[in-house]
């Protein structure tokens, strides 16, 4: 092998050239060919990497990344209208604060002694979470809130030891496109269309797919066209009846004003943590929950770490654990439930941050506003001439749907929309599309956008 | 330091970790506190109660239970607790062995935190995010050059997501085939990450796992005879977790190949091995690496990290939706791919752990990663040849042999010399200020110590870690009350573990704690 020999890197301590003489010398090797004896010569990439040429300083790095990411416009620079399970949420600058310390960022998987400041954070995200949604048991997070929907249908089907999961509120379909892929390949995933009038479950529909087979009635709240369905409370009687579990996805920024879907029947409550401190990343900065009630057989199903309070030695330490570590598979390999694996905790950390931030008053107001805002919008929008807003008849809660009549489509509206100035929603159709307030939305950003559309909508 | 005024440093440090006995958050509660205020609706909206319309079960009766704060006394808490958690920024971190725990560079911490990545919608119209499509594709191309395959995606959250999506690959791949049915079984090795194992009966396979002989790795007889018409894949690291190289690797690969199953690499011990051997020239199917390992991004109290998935042309149409795509003068979002798998996850993957392993290899270039691997390999077996020196302690497997990035090292001796366990060191070493992991379960190497030390950590820094291992070991022999009552100096005292696996008196929240323990209404 022929190295060009090491240049001093600032990353690499031990390439400056004296030293790695040195620790050569110390261990009685030639050069580092010694400790590549056991990879052949066959299997030898005998080349450089054929990669970019490196910028040498950090200085050069940085003008690299500016001019690369500067061609980007991202939501500051523009009036924004996008959601559809990635929201604008302010971040509280303590909570930015919290996640960027060194301490955090930089750490893994110590124990919890060097590394109990992890899991004590991590627990009380638990804990937080929990009085949020009205549950004793919340897992450390998974990935994402698809993860954690896939995840807790999966749980319902081992519990009930069934195998047929149902979709009755309208649904994303890339988290549609989740689920059918993890609950592959011994389950079976019915996904029932909504009322087309109304956005809303079809009771009917739903009636006639459960069975004494059905594991899980899934249904988001509130769904995927922002509609929080009158009857989620009368889901849970329907899948109840036929011994299966209710399954609730939800936005925790409403559960503020909305009730915790473990008050009106849920058994597991699932979703995801970026509305709650996280930016949007692009899409990068999600983290699933799951939420339910402590029963030891419901328990024993999830995957995830569960960290506990336990005690010290020293009365009066808090002290943390793993519960019930052997039903995971670091503990049993493939006799574990699912897997487990390095997920989204630092997004824990960043959403108990949060929550202890806002307190149950800044829930409750998160919530007023995000729905008051909403609400607006929806009436609003919807009388501009040839713009409807087709479910206005529902509580929508951030997410809504508007359906463009006139001679423009939805997307030749959104293009229409983004040479002035504006992202506007996610088009569904050729007609729909999917748009979305916040509390960082102003009354003044909405009628900016009604007075827009009333110019272009023809 | 001259003697004077202030004397030599004595030889091990006197660390102290910060200790501040922090209550609960909940035991900080001040009623009607504020932590932080939020927007009041404008009320020129004129929309009176928006939730009027919903049944009264729909609207919460009840406040959650949250406590109450001021703003300081929220950062103040959680400051505390950050003093009382080490990361790599803080200690020689050589002892989470198989994470490969290297310098997460700051820079590329505020490329993340610029609103051109965090202020970027996944949805937004893609004329506006060409410099982060740009990014994501320069990024595919990196990943397939480094590992030698032809396509490449950076959707799975981390590497078990990765492990997941290369399963469901397989899974897709045979189904096309019409095989599904007959290739129900998977082989993986037990010093792979266990998600390997897991992952592949979560989507219904059958596993079997090799054992190592005295090489430390499998022989070829037991992978023939484990190998067979029902063979849908073989699950492999290399080095596995022991860090020795299994050099017959291309033959196992051959011989799953003529079973006419597929090889799938777990490159997550890639760190010691970056431009001198890669996936492709083994013959591997498809592959995967850790980008918070080998790349750099911050590990972050266990997430979010990233993985990244590459393969062959054969697997490429199954790959998640969307892939990033160039057609000479735009990058977009490749969403039309009919035999795709679908989603791992929302959007495209964690951005800013791709921005991160980006500007990591921007940073050093292809001979900078082949410095990085030389080093981390050279730190290894320096480390090795100091620690293996300590009274107590064996390595395992193909003695004599170099190994690569990292070695799952045996306290078997001390511990039978002295009844002082491997965890128990690991606890004391949290009293010099680092710690260390002992091994996946099952303990295959008994009283297990796995040490990785990359790239990031200095001949001294590492000369400190094997003299903290060597005081432990004198301690263990000489005084093992001290290394059995451990720690010492950490942030809290021993745990005691007896309830969490006791249902009724398990606490994994607060108002869980509240009603079990303490018999209040909640």
């Amino acid at each position: 092998m022929t190295s060009t020999g090491p240049s001093v890197h600032p990353y690499v301590p031990n390439s400056v050239p004296a030293v790695r003489a040195a620790m050569l010398a110390a261990v009685g090797a030639e050069s580092v060919e010694d400790f590549y004896a056991d990879i052949p010569a066959a299997l030898r990439l005998g080349r450089p990497l054929d990669l970019p040429a490196p910028l040498r300083s950090e200085a050069e790095l940085v003008r690299h990344m500016r001019e690369l990411l500067g061609r980007n416009t991202s939501t500051r620079q523009a009036l924004s209208f996008l959601g559809a399970g990635c929201y604008p949420h302010h971040v509280p600058a303590v909570v930015d604060e919290i996640v960027n310390r060194s301490e955090f960022l930089t750490a893994y998987a110590g124990e919890p002694y060097e590394d109990h400041g992890r899991f004590q954070a991590l627990w009380e995200y638990q804990s937080l979470m929990a009085e949020l949604l009205a549950a004793d048991i919340v897992n450390v997070p998974t990935y994402d809130g698809f993860q954690a929907a896939a995840t807790a249908l999966r749980m319902a089907a081992r519990y009930t030891g069934r195998r047929h999961v149902v979709v009755a509120t309208a649904t994303d379909p890339d988290k549609l496109a989740k689920l059918a892929d993890y609950l592959r390949p011994d389950h079976r995933l019915t996904v029932l269309p909504v009322d087309p009038a109304t956005g809303r479950a079809d009771l009917g529909a739903v009636r006639a797919a459960l069975t004494t087979d059905t594991a899980a009635l899934y249904a988001d709240a509130p769904s995927y066209l922002g509609i929080v369905d009158p009857a989620l409370p009368e889901l849970a009687e329907l899948a109840h009846a036929v011994g299966a579990l209710y399954v609730v996805g939800c936005n925790p920024a409403s559960l503020g004003v909305l009730s915790p879907p473990s008050t009106y029947g849920a058994d597991l409550t699932c979703g995801d943590l970026q509305p709650l401190g996280l930016p949007m990343s692009f899409g990068g900065s999600h983290a699933g929950f799951i939420g339910s009630r402590d029963e030891e057989r419901l328990v024993a199903e999830y995957p995830s770490r569960l960290f506990g309070l336990v005690p010290t030695e020293v009365p009066g330490e808090l002290g943390f654990g793993d519960v019930a570590y052997g039903r995971t598979s670091f503990a049993v390999r493939e006799e574990g439930k699912e897997w487990v694996g390095t997920a989204a905790a630092l997004h824990g950390i960043a959403a108990g941050v949060h929550l202890a931030l806002m307190g149950p008053a800044g829930m409750r107001e998160l919530g007023e506003n995000v729905a008051a805002t909403t609400a607006y919008a929806v009436r609003r929008l919807g009388e501009v001439a040839n713009v409807e807003a087709p479910y206005a008849g529902s509580v929508h809660f951030a997410d809504f749907c508007l359906r463009f009549t006139g001679s423009l489509g939805a997307a030749e509206v959104g293009r229409e929309l983004l040479a002035r100035g504006i992202f506007g929603g996610r088009p569904l159709n050729a007609t729909d599309a999917l748009y979305c307030v916040t509390e960082t939305h102003t009354k003044a950003d909405i009628d900016h956008l009604a007075e827009t559309l009333q110019e272009i909508a023809k | 330091m001259t003697e004077g005024l202030i004397a030599p440093k004595p030889a091990l440090r006197r660390f102290q970790q910060a200790r501040w006995d922090e209550p609960a958050i909940f035991d900080l509660h001040t009623p009607g506190s504020r932590g932080v205020l939020v927007p009041l609706p404008d009320p020129e909206m004129s929309v009176g109660d928006p939730l009027a319309a919903l049944p009264a079960a729909l609207r919460r009766a009840e406040p959650p239970g949250l406590p109450e704060l001021s703003q300081l006394h929220v950062l103040r808490h959680y400051l505390r607790l950050s003093q009382e958690n080490l990361g790599v920024d803080l200690n020689i971190d050589v002892g989470q062995g198989t994470c490969t725990m290297k310098y997460s560079p700051k820079v590329n911490d505020t490329f993340v935190r610029d609103p051109a990545v965090a202020a970027l919608h996944p949805l937004q119209d893609e004329s506006t995010v060409q410099g982060v499509l740009e990014l994501i594709h320069r990024l595919q191309r990196m990943i397939a050059e480094i590992s030698g395959m032809d396509q490449v995606s950076l959707q799975p959250g981390a590497g078990s997501a990765a492990i997941w999506t290369n399963v469901a690959m397989i899974r897709a791949y045979f189904a096309a085939r019409g095989e599904a049915a007959q290739r129900d079984e998977i082989i993986t090795t037990v010093f792979s990450h266990p998600s390997n194992a897991a992952c592949a009966a979560t989507a219904g396979f059958r596993v079997i796992t090799l054992h190592p002989d005295a090489d430390g790795y499998p022989s070829l007889a037991a992978l023939r005879a484990a190998v067979g018409p029902r063979t849908a894949a073989l699950l492999i690291t290399n080095p596995e977790d022991t860090g020795i190289y299994n050099p017959r690797i291309a033959e196992f690969v051959a011989l799953v190949h003529e079973a006419g199953g597929l090889a799938a690499y777990d490159q997550a011990n890639a760190n010691g091995i970056l431009g001198i051997t890669r996936a492709r020239e083994a013959g591997f199917d498809l592959c995967h690496f850790n980008l918070h390992k080998t790349f750099s991004t911050p590990h972050a109290c266990g997430g979010p990290a990233a993985g990244a998935c590459a393969v062959t042309e054969a697997l490429a149409p199954y790959l998640p939706r969307p892939v990033v795509g160039f057609d000479g003068e735009r990058y977009f979002l490749d969403d039309d791919r009919p035999e795709s798998i679908g989603k791992i996850r929302p959007f495209y993957g964690v951005v800013p752990n791709l921005v991160r392993a980006y500007a990591w290899i921007m940073s050093l270039g292809a001979e900078g990663l082949r410095t990085a691997a030389e080093t981390a390999v050279l730190n290894n077996n320096y480390l090795m040849h100091q620690v293996s020196r300590i009274r107590g302690v064996s390595v395992p497997y193909a003695a004599g042999r170099p190994r690569l990035e990292q070695v799952r090292y045996s306290w078997e001796q001390l511990a039978a010399d002295t009844g002082v366990h491997s965890e128990e060191i690991g606890y004391r070493a949290a009293d010099f200020g680092t710690h260390y992991w002992t091994s996946h379960h099952p303990y295959v190497v008994p009283e297990p110590m796995t040490l990785e030390p990359t790239e990031s950590y200095s001949r001294a820094d590492l000369d400190e870690y094997a003299a903290v291992l060597a005081e432990i070991s004198r301690e263990a022999y000489e005084e093992p009350e001290t290394v059995r009552t451990a720690p010492h100096r950490a942030a809290v005292h021993r745990v005691r573990h007896e309830t969490l696996d006791d249902p009724d008196r398990w606490a994994v929240t607060w108002r869980a704690y509240r009603r079990k323990i303490l018999g209040e209404q909640v």
